[in-house]
């Protein structure tokens, strides 16, 4: 065994412990679940935690200083850094839509930042 | 600049001398040491317009709180503060308590208190249903009142600031000095002012400002009082202000309405070192939990909304008040050791100041233009519909409720920043609108408050305080060091 | 502004938004429906809930709050649903009279056929859990700092200490260490969180913020601003142990300690109040104790998933249509609700029986692993239903079948037991 790692699955209310492991040879084995979901959840957990990231940037010109924004789709959790970084730098005009593309591709991913409200011009 | 008479300190006593004393051609300055008027004692007490049985006859507190309390009702009138003339009672649960009781009567007709009478349990419960069913007798005093102690004294700086008296809040007295015939008067942030007479009102700090001066010493005992404050649903459980027998430490632990219909339970009475512990305890908290219960078995405590604390300025030689002009040094006038009944006998304390004043040689000529009435538009929650229609049609920031528990209107808040005394951080604004003292404490209407006073008044949100300086709300706005030469997106 | 209107909402969140469409769907004329709103905008605290997650039941998606509240403003908007903003109701009447003020129109006196009220929640403060201390600046309640942080733009402090793991409280920590704030840890009195465990994971743990369970705030330090505050362990009556007093500096304390409906209008209009979900006692139709007037949403009891709360206006919602339009039955006999063991309420608390089955929702007391859910008339066993896990995080329905409640007199009970 190379490695394993513990998490409480998030799928469902139940909280199953997983322990995933993977061996010599690249197999990933997940264990404590009890539905696939379960099984998908601990495998992803292990090898890449996605996530999705929400966060709003500041609005010129907007009937309100801030607009709320999320990661169109999910990002590598450890990509989050890289991306609240590019938020920070991110200034928009107003007016802005939801789903108007805020940042395409976000820290390099194929993910793209967009609105998740609309803000008026003033 | 120079003043016929400076007041240290801005509570009830202060503020109710300042008040008194503009109705003559004087120039007159208030100081306080906090950001706003009501800052000490006078925000947090019990808010009793004592009938006055229970001070020791003879003494200033016998006969400033039987004479306050005469006053007090055409006071608020002039001044629009709530005042309620709800009577009191003395609960006597054993035949210990009744023999005080007695005791409590005899004093009272020695003081000249008016209408009282010892009554049955019985009679008690019929007026006030939830009480004890171990209350055995009481000693009903009609003349006894509530009112809103900070109320009372912003209203009292108000109509002062209206008459001309300044106000100046965030003036912490740091030396006092006699030149030749003036008092020289410098603060800690450096401003300096000079007067004929200064007045010493600066309630826990009073022995202090006593020996800056170079007065005869005394020494004040903080005395700390917890309070607990329920939800106006318990408003209605009881009707009038309900005593326990007194203690050593003072008159008990009491359960009132207050005069914007909530109900507390207090104080509690703890000698202090620190002037400035207003904190709240478990234990404390705990003991009002228990006393209160013995008046009030039904008292539903998960209705508290907010508990708080205040520090009574106890005198340690006597028990009584110490008002007198300084017998060692010149122009000096000491108004302290003003606790219990400090908020009912400050009218009358105000009026024996004068007097004071003129004995020692303070000419005293009547304004002509002085006006005894604030002018304070009834809260919108107090208006019937007509009143607010009208209110609104008249000024439509009425229509806009901020406050969403005690129904505040945004016409309010901006009134009270602009006020005479003005109203420069949350909690002034709170404690002159009831913006934030309902039962979500702000959590609501606190963002929208802060927006308005940042508006108002030029300062960014950042400036804006719970109560003046170092009580910051918020410490920057997110993102901020990546403000500057960030992409811009235009989307 | 006229005065008589078909419904009247009241509250322009996620359930006021649910139940004015649903009137209108059912056949009320749009420009009968007025919708009247506290905020300078519609969406209720779903504009300030910036975090995915909302609407998989309903959507099939996780939005975000506002994407969420905005596929109900969108319909609305291209309604013909009258919506006053910054509009503030002071007083319902028994006789579906809702009074209320705006800057605009001054004070305005309506009258509705039928009245959904849909105010929402607050938090619980500070002061309703009475934590000894000093009074200073930096207290906040989790929803009044994240009103700062995502609607402001303004942040509440910068090392924090959480009080409480609700979900908004969770959510926070993790918006706030995204923001640069040092979030030191989160006190949880019970032994178990009433936040998702995906939140505890993703804004928690990816964080590294620890999470002490049996913990509570007992103190609070500082003069002019929070500086720090006392933590301790508490034992099985959750009273705290003085010898785990521990104190932890920060400026800011956040409480995310629970969520109350906002029923001050609703009981000053005489309605016949739950002690337990501290909201209108109502029937299937979600009709209150005064006919005509419909409570929907977390003012009648808090929700953990805004797709309840869409789906609860809709049922009321379509209920107030057929009230106005005369579509519903008398009322006949009732059944009422009881709490068995195990439950600490249920929505709805009576039912008139009828052709239609009847959704139940209930909480339950405590964790129950796995669990057997049982409805009862008498000694008679209507139905029962065995989950792998209950918790009282989580609301859980039942459907009663129409057939079952004939014949049903008086009282059935809903209990939950673990095994």
């Amino acid at each position: 065994m190379v490695s394993q790692k513990e998490f409480v699955c998030t799928v469902c209310p139940v909280g199953c412990r997983l322990t995933v492991s993977q061996a010599e040879d690249g197999e990933i084995v997940v264990r404590g679940n009890t539905c696939k979901r379960g099984a998908r959840y601990g495998r992803d957990e292990f090898v890449d935690p996605q996530r999705t990231v929400t966060s709003s940037v500041w609005v010129e010109g907007g009937d309100l200083p801030l607009v709320s924004v999320r990661t169109q789709g999910s990002v590598s959790k450890a990509k989050i850094p890289e991306v609240l970084q590019a938020l920070k730098r991110c200034k928009v005009c107003a007016p802005v839509h939801v789903g108007d593309v805020i940042i395409p591709h976000v820290a390099g991913t194929d993910t793209n930042v967009v609105a998740t409200r609309n803000v008026r011009k003033k | 600049m120079q003043y016929d008479v400076v007041i240290i300190g801005a509570g009830v006593s202060g503020a109710a001398i300042a008040r008194e004393l503009s109705r003559y051609q004087l120039a007159i300055a208030v100081v306080e040491k906090g950001s706003d008027v009501a800052s000490g004692a006078s925000k947090a007490n019990s808010a009793i317009v004592h009938a006055g049985y229970d001070c020791d006859p003879g003494t200033f507190m016998a006969r400033f709180n039987v004479q306050g309390n005469a006053m007090m009702a055409s006071l608020c009138a002039e001044l629009q503060v709530p005042y309620k003339p709800i009577g009191s009672m003395v609960l006597a649960f054993s035949p210990e308590d009744e023999v005080h009781l007695e005791k409590l009567y005899q004093q009272g007709i020695q003081n000249g208190v008016p209408d009282m009478s010892i009554q049955t349990g019985d009679w008690a419960r019929e007026r006030e249903p939830h009480l004890s069913p171990e209350v055995q007798s009481v000693l009903w005093a009609p003349s006894a009142a509530i009112t809103c102690p900070y109320e009372l004294t912003i209203a009292l700086c108000e109509n002062a600031a209206v008459n001309g008296v300044s106000i100046l809040t965030d003036f912490e007295v740091r030396s006092l000095q006699r030149d030749k015939d003036a008092w020289q008067i410098s603060a800690a942030d450096g401003r300096k002012i000079s007067a004929s007479w200064v007045i010493n009102a600066a309630g826990v700090y009073a022995d202090c400002i006593n020996a800056l001066a170079g007065g005869a010493p005394f020494t004040i005992c903080p005395r700390k009082g917890e309070y607990m404050l329920l939800d106006r649903k318990e408003g209605t459980v009881v009707s009038t202000v309900i005593f326990q027998p007194p203690t050593a430490m003072g008159k008990g632990v009491l359960v009132s309405p207050t005069v914007d219909g909530n109900v507390f339970a207090g104080p509690t009475a703890l000698d202090m070192q620190d002037r400035e512990d207003t904190s709240t305890t478990q234990s404390g908290m705990d003991a009002l939990t228990r006393c209160a219960r013995l008046s009030v078995p039904d008292l539903h405590l998960y209705n508290v909304i907010t508990s708080f604390s205040g520090i009574r300025a106890v005198l340690k030689e006597k028990h009584d008040f110490l008002i007198e002009r300084s017998g060692t040094v010149e122009n000096f006038v000491n108004v302290a050791g003003i606790c219990s009944p400090g908020l009912s006998s400050a009218p009358a304390i105000a009026l024996y100041v004068r007097d004071l004043l003129r004995d020692g040689g303070l000419p005293l000529r009547e304004r002509p233009d002085f006006s005894p009435h604030r002018e304070h538009t009834k809260p919108f929650r107090h208006m019937n519909r007509k009143e607010k229609a009208e209110a609104i049609a008249h000024n439509p920031l009425y229509g806009r409720i901020i406050c969403r528990c005690e129904t505040v209107t945004e016409a309010e808040i901006v009134a009270a920043i602009h006020s005479p005394v003005p109203a420069r951080s949350i909690d002034a604004i709170k404690r002159r609108t009831r913006a934030g003292m309902g039962r979500c404490q702000g959590g609501f209407c606190s963002p929208r408050v802060m927006e308005i006073l940042a508006r108002e008044t030029g300062m960014d949100l950042q400036e804006v305080t719970k109560f003046g300086k170092g009580s910051w709300m918020v410490c920057g706005k997110i993102k901020e060091d990546g403000r500057n030469g960030e992409d811009q997106t235009h989307a | 502004m006229r005065k008589e209107w078909d419904v009247i909402v009241v509250g322009g969140g996620p359930a006021g938004l649910a139940a004015a469409l649903a009137c209108s769907e059912r056949g009320i004329p749009q420009e009968n429906i007025v919708i009247l709103e506290r905020d300078r905008q519609l969406g209720g605290i779903l504009q300030q809930c910036i975090h995915h997650g909302f609407g998989l039941h309903l959507f099939g998606e996780e939005l975000t709050g506002p994407e969420y509240a905005q596929r109900f403003i969108d319909r609305v908007q291209d309604s013909s649903i009258v919506c006053k903003t910054d509009t503030m109701v002071l007083e319902i009447t028994n006789q579906r009279e809702v009074v209320a003020v705006n800057a605009q129109d001054g004070l305005m006196v309506l009258s509705g056929k039928a009245i959904i009220l849909a105010m929402g929640c607050r938090e619980r403060t500070r002061g309703a859990l009475n934590i000894p201390g000093t009074r200073p600046a930096g207290v906040y309640t989790a929803g009044c700092a994240q009103r700062l942080v995502n609607m402001e733009g303004y942040m509440p402090g910068k090392e924090i200490v959480i009080l409480g793991s609700g979900d908004i409280g969770l959510i926070m920590a993790r918006r706030l260490t995204w923001e640069g704030a040092k979030v030191k840890l989160v006190c949880e009195l019970m032994p178990y969180s009433s936040g998702l465990t995906r939140n505890i994971v993703q804004c928690l743990e990816d964080n590294d913020i620890p999470l002490r369970f049996e913990h509570t705030v007992v103190q609070i330090h500082g003069k002019s601003r929070v500086e720090g505050v006392t933590i301790a362990r508490v034992d099985g009556d959750r009273k705290p142990i003085p010898s785990t007093f521990e104190y932890i500096p920060c400026d800011t304390l956040l409480l995310s300690v629970g969520l109350l409906p906002e029923n001050e209008l609703t009981e000053a209009a005489g309605i016949q109040m739950d002690s337990r979900t501290k909201g209108a006692m109502v029937d299937q139709h979600r009709q209150c104790s005064v006919e005509g007037i419909f409570a929907c949403g977390n003012v009648l009891h808090v929700h953990d998933l805004v797709d309840n709360v869409s789906m609860e206006a809709q049922t009321a919602g379509i209920a107030a249509a057929d009230y106005i339009m005369q579509d519903r039955k008398p009322e006949g006999i009732t059944v009422s609700v009881q709490n068995g063991s195990g439950v600490s309420y249920t929505v709805p608390q009576r039912i008139v029986p009828g052709d239609e089955d009847v959704d139940i929702y209930l909480r339950t007391r405590g964790v129950f692993k796995p669990a057997t859910l049982t409805i009862q008339a008498g000694d008679k066993t209507l139905l029962q239903k065995k989950k792998s896990v209950m918790t009282p995080g989580e609301m859980e329905k039942v459907t009663l079948p129409a057939e079952k409640l004939q014949d049903i007199a008086g009282t059935i009970t809903v209990s939950v037991i673990g095994g």
